[in-house]
């Protein structure tokens, strides 16, 4: 396998989401490739630093004016 | 927390269940204090159970526990704060209203984010018509080679401030087009497997795969910019 083919393998690579033979494929070139070993580590910890990461803040009007809504819902569907 | 219904508190907790609980801040509390965002908690089967079953401090309780996740969903989506409040009030007024067509075939969080996803794309979508789409995007050989790659040495996270690994990450994702956004968003943020990200976004799941793989690769891009160590930005 090539440079290209890893690349557009990186994703299912890191996913496990691969044939076995396609895995093997894949390790062999990252063996004698510095270039597509740090692209892989570099996609990996990507996907590492994103997972469930606290990007926005949750302001508390915003917070309240929620609870208000769903409790004046829960207030008419009840009575 | 001005306005107050008495039944909501008087008659809807079951006995026994909340007690069995952790202590939790509910939507009658004061306090803010988040639950830890990624745990998956054992006792969800339960709450969503008795919510089914009419107890609205369970429900409460569920809302509590996801409504910032859900909040950081439609605003990493929509990118405006309006229409993230609105499709974050509408999800989980709609997850309210229909929680007795959730047959909990999933978790209830992936529910829920599928419900806010689609309130969140569908004003995306009004709002940017063009920038979202249901085709797949064009794809040439150039855009999956990267130019040059440099190595981040050791660890990033602990080269950054907290703060500020917090800015390059919300900096970095606000530059990928919505197309590769939402799913990547879905997929690696919220941990939603590939069919149920196709099934939200209404594409294919080699749609799925395509825009995720293009996505993971243009955000290592971008964050090579910042986490370089020749100091080339």
């Amino acid at each position: 396998m090539n440079c290209a083919g890893v690349i557009r393998r990186v994703s299912s690579y890191i996913d496990g989401d691969l044939e076995a033979t396609i895995i093997e494929e894949i390790e062999l070139h990252l063996k004698t490739c510095r270039d597509c070993t740090v692209l892989v580590q570099q996609t990996k910890l990507t996907v590492n630093l994103y997972y469930d990461s606290d990007l926005v803040d949750y302001p508390v009007e915003v917070q309240a004016r929620l609870h208000q809504t769903l409790r004046r819902k829960i207030c008419k569907d009840q009575n | 927390m001005a306005v107050y219904c008495a039944t909501l508190i008087v008659h809807s907790i079951q006995p026994g269940l909340l007690a069995s609980l952790a202590k939790a801040p509910t939507l009658s509390s004061s306090n803010p204090h988040r639950l830890p965002s990624n745990v998956v908690r054992e006792d969800e089967h339960l709450l969503v159970t008795a919510a089914k079953a009419g107890d609205t401090a369970a429900f409460e309780e569920l809302v509590n526990r996801y409504e910032r996740k859900i909040f950081r969903l439609t605003m990493n989506i929509t990118r405006n704060h309006e229409d993230a409040e609105d499709a974050m009030q509408d999800a989980f007024m709609k997850a309210y209203s229909h929680l007795d067509r959730f047959h909990e075939e999933s978790r209830f969080y992936t529910w829920l984010v599928r419900i806010a996803a689609n309130e969140a794309l569908m004003r995306l979508r009004k709002r940017r018509p063009n920038q979202f789409s249901l085709d797949e995007p064009i794809e040439s050989e150039d855009d999956f080679v990267p130019q040059q790659i440099e190595d981040w040495g050791p660890s990033p996270e602990q080269r950054f401030a907290q703060t500020e690994m917090r800015d390059i990450l919300r900096g970095v994702i606000e530059e990928l087009p919505p197309d590769f956004r939402v799913v990547f968003l879905l997929r690696d943020v919220e941990g939603l497997s590939t069919e149920e990200t196709a099934e939200t976004v209404g594409i294919s799941e080699a749609a799925v795969k395509s825009r995720l793989l293009r996505g993971r690769l243009k955000l290592r891009q971008k964050l090579d910019r910042h986490f370089r160590q020749d100091g080339k930005h």
